[in-house]
Parts: structure tokens; sequence; C-alpha cells
């Protein structure tokens, strides 16, 4: 692996849009362009990224990119693909970003589509684990205990009771070239990523946490480290799958602690303590899975 | 040029074929699964160099058709009723962006009540996504539709996907004597596909933005221009059809027997067959009847209707269809145009054919006999209550 701080692209594809200060989607979407270059072709639905940077006659990116709609994510990156390969065009790399929302939940179908046939593309999660553009609502990548505004945390329910859906092991079991996790708060592992699935022939998937500090409750200056703390704390991990088999980039000897990444977001202010508590187990039950099935080696 | 047997479906496969699309991305569905499976067949055999996306739905099959076309590859794409509705979002969006996409729709009711077979509640829902809109009346105006099309909806001047639609069953299914013409005839007729409305690693673009309300209009107004230009492009192209394969076509709108005649019956697809029937039984017995066909619902054929049912004593629409509540679509359609002009006779509206019902000569005769009756209004053709 080549790319790193001081080998990354100087040239900027994604810059003077309209995204919130300390937006995690965006420096995604911004780090895995410099890695890929320039004939990245960008694929993004209906959500905060497209929202942000496609308003004529201001329009965001260096390389080519396209809003798809809001299902078809998959769908558009497979005939952009298929059309430039039918025209004999060489040297291109399609990749899409699609938030947790465009992912997991609508486009879900289009994914599992576009993998199943091995689609030549990057798929690229930015999971801020709500849909951000209408206003924080509830996704299936939602974890549990987090408020949004469809899942309002009162005397009656308090918060999202449902756990965040397993997106990595879904793209996983369909046999996927390449599929990865990652976050922007490990920038380097999640480039090294952006730049192996990018020389991959064959569809490959990353899904990169990105917190949004807007949705979350988090000053803006906190988005890296909340999102490196997610990771130390184990609600999170870096894990790659490639082969058919899993592996563990980061197996942290001793968890941070989860109330101290819970207490400092808003969006868990109504938690109490016993709530934490299952958080917690919640993440031990999930480790002893985790090491015992897939990362054993 | 060779002479063929081929269905409805097939003849339109043929068509597509000699279009020579880079892209088809397409999901089964009754009736429209034998066009399909015949472009597949065509590709196995290396008679049609396409890419063929074995897409996982319909909003797949038009999402990746959009890709297809962004890039500046010729993509067809096909469907019909609850396919055609369920990609019905990608349609404005294959309109506003610009791409010439040709999609064959083989009309066929909408549920609830399931039915497999033809009406025009499917194509006439979705007559406002900004498609141009085509009405087959045989197999050979269905493979030379398909060329066409192309030719329609890549110049330049409109720049929008066209939807042909073939009755489903009675033209699908329905095997007829089809001219085919040679690769190199259709190659010689629809040049190759050029723009600069693409993704281009040489000169990167960012496409399919948003326009906040103060530039949304003109873009808008562009696409409606684009829509009306048609109406040149298409009588050019018809022009340029009849030098290369001596078929003659007749622009928006098709007339049989119309020239003297008092009551007009207006219709599409492949009723214009039938009522042409019934015309010349009825001028048999000496009444001045006539059939005027809607090869096109959009752009609308406004001044063709005004000057063709000009000295008319009353006028029928016929369609399969109806919007619920109000009236067949096509009629609506029909009387907005006559509105705008100082006809001032009765125009009434049949509906009739829903679900696949068959409309017999008896039907479509008590339909002129009606007509001299001269009410206004909504009938229900051979409704049982
Ligand atoms: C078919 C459709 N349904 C709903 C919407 C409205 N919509 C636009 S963006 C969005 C949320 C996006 O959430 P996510 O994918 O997580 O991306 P984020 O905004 O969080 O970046 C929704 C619901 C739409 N554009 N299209
Ligand atoms: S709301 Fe969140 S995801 Fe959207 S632009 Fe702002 S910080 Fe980024
Ligand atoms: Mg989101």
């Amino acid at each position: 692996m080549s790319v790193n701080v001081n080998t990354l692209r100087e040239d900027e594809y994604f810059f003077g849009h309209k995204a919130c200060a300390g937006c995690g989607g965006a420096l995604a979407v911004r780090i895995a362009l410099k890695v890929i270059g320039p004939n990245a072709i960008a694929t993004i639905p209906a959500g905060c990224m497209s929202a942000v940077g496609f308003n004529f006659p201001q329009l965001c990116f260096k390389n080519n990119a396209i809003i798809s709609t809001f299902a078809g994510t998959a769908s558009m990156m497979t005939g952009i693909e298929a059309g430039l390969k039918a025209l004999g065009k060489k040297d291109y790399k399609v990749v899409g970003f699609a938030g947790d929302g465009g992912t997991a939940d609508i486009g879900i179908q289009a994914l599992s589509g576009a993998i199943d046939r091995n689609d030549d593309v990057l798929y690229i999660c930015y999971d801020n684990e709500a849909y951000m553009n209408t206003g924080i609502q509830k996704s299936s990548l939602t974890p549990f205990g987090a408020r949004t505004t469809t899942t309002p945390a009162g005397r009656n329910i308090k918060g999202n009771q449902k756990v965040k859906k397993n997106m990595f092991e879904i793209v996983a079991a369909h046999g996927i070239r390449y599929c990865a996790t990652a976050s922007i708060g490990y920038l380097q592992d999640f480039m090294n990523k952006v730049e192996k699935a990018a020389s991959i022939k064959g569809t490959s998937y990353i899904h990169v946490l990105a917190p949004c500090p807007t949705g979350w409750g988090i000053k803006t200056d906190e988005c890296v480290e909340v999102a490196k703390e997610v990771v130390d704390c184990g609600l999170w991990y870096l894990a790659e799958y490639e082969h058919g088999t899993y592996r563990l980039n980061r197996r942290p000897r001793e968890f941070t602690d989860v109330a101290h990444y819970i207490r400092r977001q808003d969006r868990f202010k109504h938690l109490s303590d016993t709530e934490i508590k299952e958080i917690t187990l919640q993440r031990d039950a999930k480790w002893q899975l985790l090491d015992k099935q897939y990362f054993s080696k | 040029m060779t002479k063929e047997f081929l269905s409805g479906n097939e003849a339109f496969a043929y068509g597509v074929k000699l279009s020579r699309p880079h892209v088809i991305s397409a999901y089964p569905i009754t009736p429209q699964t034998t066009v399909v499976e015949k472009l597949a067949t065509l590709v196995e055999k290396g008679e049609l160099k396409a890419d063929f996306i074995h897409v996982e739905s319909e909003h797949s099959a038009l999402s990746a058709a959009i890709g297809a076309s962004a890039v500046g590859a010729r993509t067809f794409t096909a469907t019909s009723s609850q396919g055609l509705l369920y990609m019905a979002e990608c349609l404005p969006y294959a309109a506003g962006g610009r791409f010439p996409i040709v999609m064959m729709n083989a009309n066929r009711s909408t549920a609830l009540p399931w039915n497999i077979y033809g009406d025009q509640r499917d194509s006439l829902t979705l007559l406002d996504s900004g498609w141009i809109q085509a009405y087959a009346k045989d197999a050979q105006e269905a493979l030379d539709l398909a060329l066409m099309s192309f030719y329609i909806a890549e110049d330049k001047r409109v720049a929008t996907p066209v939807m042909v639609n073939l009755d489903g069953f009675t033209l699908t299914h329905t095997y007829e004597a089809v001219e085919v013409p040679s690769d190199d005839e259709a190659e010689g007729f629809l040049p190759d596909y050029e723009t600069d409305n693409k993704l281009s690693l040489e000169e990167p673009k960012n496409m399919a933005f948003t326009a906040g309300p103060d530039t949304n209009t003109e873009f808008k107004y562009k696409e409606h221009l684009g829509v009306l230009a048609a109406r040149d492009v298409i009588s050019e192209c018809e022009g340029r059809f009849e030098e290369y394969f001596g078929r003659k076509y007749t622009g928006l709108v098709e007339q049989y027997r119309t020239e003297d005649a008092e009551y007009i019956v207006i219709t599409l697809g492949t009723l214009y067959k039938s009522v042409c029937e019934c015309v010349d039984k009825l001028r048999d017995r000496n009444r001045k009847v006539g059939c005027l066909r809607l090869r096109y619902l959009r752009p609308f054929p406004k001044t063709e209707l005004i000057e063709a049912l000009k000295g008319v004593k009353a006028v029928g629409v016929l369609e399969k269809d109806i919007s619920f509540g109000n009236e067949g679509t096509v009629y609506t359609n029909v009387c907005s145009a006559l509105q705008q002009s100082s006809f001032n006779q009765p125009c009434s509206n049949y509906i009739a054919g829903l679900g696949g019902r068959d409309v017999p000569l008896s039907d479509i005769e008590e339909i002129f006999e009606d007509l001299e009756r001269e009410q206004n209004g909504v009938h229900f053709v051979g409704l049982e209550e």
C-alpha cells in the first residue's frame, strides 16, 4: 500500500460545498476521491452529500459526478460502468457514495443486485446513523438508544429500540470480492481500504462510519475524535472480508469506556446508566461473536 | 431486406437490434418478456453486440439505463404495467436529464384487480413524465418505430426519451409478415449517437444536479421545448425513413377516410384497424364516417387534430383507459385541443377494452350510431350492470 498522508494527491475533488462544519461524510468523500484520483466517476444518491454538492450553478466535484435516485446508487453505477465498457473506455473507477439510509434501507435491493452481478464498481456507504438530509430520522443503521426525530426520547419510548443492521456481513454474505468497514477516525486505514477496493476488478464495498455533528449533537471539532472513540470503545470495528475470509484490522486489547462515548453526544443524552450498561453488554456479546465466528485468527 | 413472420415483440426486438444499442437493461414481465428474450438470444448468437444487464427490478432497469445514457451509450429498456409503475420515479429523471433512452412498453392493465391483458392505463398514468409517447398499430410499425425512436430521441433539438407502446397480446403476441431491413440499410439510416450531455473522462462534468427556484423554470421550459421539437424531427425522420425503406408514415396522426367524413372516431394502437374495418362497412352503406389514429400522444397532435376535425358533425374518442373520477385521459387531451379551436360539435368518450376485453366490430358500429345522436359525455362500452 502506497497511499499515506505524504503521498496523497494535493488535488482536491470535492470542495466549495455546503456541508456543515466538521461533517464526517464530506471528509470521507473528499479523502476517498483524493485516493482514487481524477478518473473517479462518482454516483451520489439523494442525501446530504448530493444536497450539499450539486446546487446549480455551484457544482462541487472536480471529477465526473452524478446524482442518482435515492434507491438507485448501485443500479446507476451498474449502468455507467456498462456504458463505458460498451464504448470501449478504459482507466476509470465508478464509485458510489451513499448514506446509511440510501444503502441499508431503500438502496439495498440495487446494491444486492450489483454485487450479485459482480459489476466492476466500488460502493462506499458513509454511515452517519440516520437520515440526516431530511432532518435526522431513524434508519436501519441508527444505533440502539439514539434519539432521532422519528424515535423521540420521551417517557414511553427512549429513542431507537432496534440495534444497528449488520451491513458489512450482509454484503460479505453475497460472496463479494472485497468489503471492509472503516471509520473516518482511522483515516490511514480508510485510505488503505479505498486504495485496495479501487484496484479490485468486480464489486467492492466499504462501510465507513462518518459522524454528523448536527445529527449527533457533538462539537464540530470533535467529529474525528468521536469517530476514533467509537472504534476504541468497541461499538464499531475495523475489518475486511476477502477471498471468503474475515480479517480484523484492529482488536483493542482493552476497550475504552462506552459511557464516555455515549455521554458526549446529545442524541444519547436521555439514556440512563442502566441503558448504557445494556449497550455495553450488547457490545460484549457482539465481540464474543466476532472473536469466535470470524476473527479468531 | 427480408420478409419474416414475426410477433409484435419480435419485430420490435429486430428494430432494436438494427439500432445497435450499447446497453440493454430490462426485467421480465408479461407481455413484454418475449422482446427481452429475443434480444438476449440475439446477444448470445453474437448478432447484437450489446451489454445485456440482468437487473433485479424495473427501478434498477431504468436507473441503469440512465447511467449508461449519461456516459453517451445508446440504451434500451422494455417493460409493462406493474413494471412501468415500479420504475416510475426514473421516468421524469430520464426526461429531465435529457437522456434519449428508448423504452418499449407492452400496454397492460394495472392491478388491482390483477390482469395481464391489454389496456392503456399503464402508459397513460405516466403521460406527463416528460417522455415522448408513441403507439404502434401493427408489428411492422413496431419495428419501424424502434428504429425511428432512437433517431428522434437522440436528435440534439429533442434529447428526450421515447416510450413506444404496443398493445399487450393483440400486438405483442400477434404474428404478421414483417419487412426486416438489413443491418447495412439500418446503419445508413441511423447514425451513431453523439452528445455533449455526458460524463466524460476528457471533460469531467457534474450532472443530474439540483436547480432551485431561480433556475428551475428555465430547465423545465427547455425540457418542454425538447418534446415540442419532436414534431419537426418526427416529420424529418419519417421522410428519411421513406427514402431508406420505402415505407411512408404520416406524423403524429394517421387518418382513414376522413376527407369528407361527418363522424370521426379517434383512437390509438391496434384498435385503429378495427375502426377502419368498421368505417369501410359503414361507407358501403353511404355513411360519411372516418377514423383518426393518434400515433403520438406526446408531443400532442393539437394542430393536426384541429385541422382534421374541421367540418365534422361529431367526434368520438375510443380508448382503453379511464382516469377514475373524470374521463378517459386521451379524451381529456382531445377536448383540450378542440377547446382551443373554433370546434363546437359534440365530442364523446367511449371506454372499451379494459383488461383485454374484446372490442368487436358491432360495438364500434354502435359507437358510430351513437355519434349521430349527438351526445356528449363518457360511455363504458359493453358494460354489464
Ligand atoms: C424515493 C425517495 N424517498 C425519499 C426521499 C427523501 N430523502 C432524501 S435524502 C433522504 C435521507 C438520506 O439519508 P441517508 O441515506 O442516510 O443520507 P444522509 O442524508 O444521512 O447523508 C431522504 C429520506 C427521496 N429523495 N427519494
Ligand atoms: S447534517 Fe450531518 S451529514 Fe449532513 S452535511 Fe451536516 S454534518 Fe454532514
Ligand atoms: Mg445518513
